[in-house]
């Protein structure tokens, strides 16, 4: 097809899938914090490069591999997020949103300096688990095992939190206090909790995507800036705030990446912000966004 | 100046409460009491300060000062989550129907806070257009139906007390009717009911006292017996 071999389009495909599932999984903590808290959260970056630090300390200091790391490193980080928004996030709720851009963004820089202080910036192998190694020759392209776990595992996550957040009774209590905090409490819900185990949640995601991450690329520093500015465009062309939104955009962008490395290699970088640019002209609130 | 001493049942005792939306004050010693059963209801011109009393029971203004106790407990340093659990359930004049929810989530939202109150059955009963949409989006709702929604969450968690603000603004008389009798019927089963009311001709059937608000304080009560003597009385206070 245009002369494209067709295994290096499918290949570039997977690719783009890939990395669509990594902007689905970390748009949608994105998505789901500012819904609710109103803040756009740009420690979640580096929440994520935690979440891959966390498996690599887990199995480089105490040898616990990758399987118990994909539960235990989102609990740790994700008490870790608990502890942010209990000690700085919160105090800054009321007041304008800004401050709550600016706050996480300097976390970020905090957390990342200390990292690279600690690791320097270069990137540390993690081994793909015993059981996901090898691949399965499908005729058109080679799968690597990995790969399709990650995309089977993240397409599992993004329902799964869909489901949470839109047919569930927590979920319920979720959206409604999106929409009007003051009249959720005087229900009798403890709106402050609920604000901090959101937090958790989606900093758990993050860091969630982080372990998934570990074995594809590798264990660094600036692994969560690289990808949270994709992100971020990913979230405005979705919408902030819309859940389904953010995972049909995540994988989207991931697959039309992917496309322009085959088609238009020296502008696969760049498509995602001129589709946000087009969308911010044409949709302001974003695809799936309600206008408001 | 009377302060309905006379309760020898006070489910609701508020004194002297004071309010505050940022700098400004609202509430300028709100005193009130509402006995156990009985149905109240606060009067006063637009703007009196009734929307902002039940706030300040409820426990979502800004700031506050005074006393608000429920069931023999002082409430007022308590967050508005505790407040609803210790049985006040709180109907807002702007319903706060929520678009992201159908109509059963919305009904289903409150928590329960005590056994004893109704039953969804009970509550579909009453209200069988909500049975009918119960999976439409909460905020298609017509206007009428969205205020019997809001009146109806709050019947399940077994609250003892309602705070209900102007639940028949800006509906149709036919609706306004239906909303009359249901609140009869609630005040039966043995709720206690705070009423605000615009509309006198309604709360005069239903209610056992009023308190006539203005510039954030009660400046009068009146018992249901003295309403028709009250009348010119009642006039010149909320200006119609
Ligand atoms: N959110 C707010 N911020 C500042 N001031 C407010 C706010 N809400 C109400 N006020 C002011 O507080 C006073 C009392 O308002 P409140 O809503 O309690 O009146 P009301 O008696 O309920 O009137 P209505 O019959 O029109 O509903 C008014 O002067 C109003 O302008
Ligand atoms: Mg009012």
């Amino acid at each position: 097809m245009f002369g494209i071999p067709i295994q290096a389009l499918f290949g570039q495909l997977l690719l783009g899938l890939i990395n669509g599932a990594f902007y689905a999984m970390l748009s949608l903590g994105l998505a789901v914090i500012f819904g609710l808290l109103g803040i756009a959260n740009f420690t979640h970056g580096a929440l994520y490069m935690m979440g891959a630090f966390c498996a690599w300390f887990l199995l480089n200091l105490f040898g616990i591999g990758y399987w118990p790391s994909l539960i235990l490193a989102p609990i740790i980080v994700g008490l870790f997020g608990i502890l942010l928004e209990r000690v700085f996030l919160r105090w800054i709720r009321n007041i304008d949103h800004l401050y709550g851009l600016m706050l996480t963004l300097g976390l970020a820089q905090i957390i990342e300096g200390v990292f690279r202080d600690q690791y320097g910036s270069s990137g540390k192998p993690y081994a793909i688990p015993a059981e996901l190694t090898g691949g399965y020759n499908l005729g058109f392209m080679f799968l690597p095992t990995y790969r399709a776990w990650v995309i089977v595992l993240s397409m599992i996550v993004c329902f799964g939190t869909w489901f949470l957040i839109e047919r569930t009774k927590l979920g319920a209590y979720l959206r409604a206090a999106t929409e009007n905090p003051v009249l959720v409490q005087a229900f009798g819900i403890n709106v402050p909790r609920l604000v901090t185990l959101t937090y958790g949640f989606g900093v758990a995601l993050a860091a969630l995507a982080g372990v998934m991450a570990a074995p594809i690329y590798q264990v660094s520093p600036l692994m969560g800036t690289n990808i949270l500015i994709v992100v971020i465009a990913v979230v405005v062309i979705g919408g902030m705030g819309s859940i389904l939104g953010s995972i049909i955009t995540g994988f989207s962008l991931g697959l039309i990446e992917g496309l322009t490395k085959v088609f238009w290699p020296e502008a696969s970088s760049t498509v995602i912000f001129v589709i946000m640019a087009i969308v911010l002209l044409v949709k302001p609130s974003g695809l799936f966004g309600r206008a408001s | 100046m009377a302060d309905g001493g006379s309760v020898t049942n006070a489910l609701l005792q508020v004194d002297d409460l004071n309010g505050w939306y940022g700098e400004s004050h609202v509430l300028h010693g709100m005193s009130f009491v509402v006995g156990e059963g009985e149905l109240v209801t606060l009067l006063g011109r637009n703007g009196a300060g009734k929307t902002t009393t039940l706030r300040g029971v409820m426990g979502i203004l800004g700031q506050r000062r005074g006393s608000v106790r429920f069931a023999g407990a002082e409430l007022i340093d308590q967050p508005s989550n505790v407040i609803a659990k210790a049985g006040i359930a709180y109907c807002p004049e702007e319903r706060g129907i929520f678009a992201s929810l159908n109509v059963e989530e919305n009904l289903m939202l409150p928590p329960i806070v005590r056994p004893g109150g109704m039953t969804v059955e009970e509550i579909y009963a009453i209200f069988p257009n909500l049975a009918e949409r119960r999976r439409s989006q909460g905020t298609r709702l017509s206007g009428g139906e969205q205020q019997m929604l809001a009146i109806a969450r709050i019947l399940r968690t077994g609250a003892r007390l309602l705070l209900l603000d102007e639940p028949t603004e800006g509906l149709a008389p036919v609706i306004v009717q239906q909303i009359g009798a249901l609140i009869s019927t609630l005040k039966e089963k043995g709720f206690t009911i705070l009423l605000v009311e615009q509309n006198f001709h309604f709360a005069a059937t239903l209610a056992d006292r009023f308190y006539v608000v203005e510039h954030g304080r009660v400046i009068d009560t009146i018992a249901a017996a003295d309403l028709a003597a009250s009348g010119p009385k009642l006039r010149e206070y909320l200006g119609v």
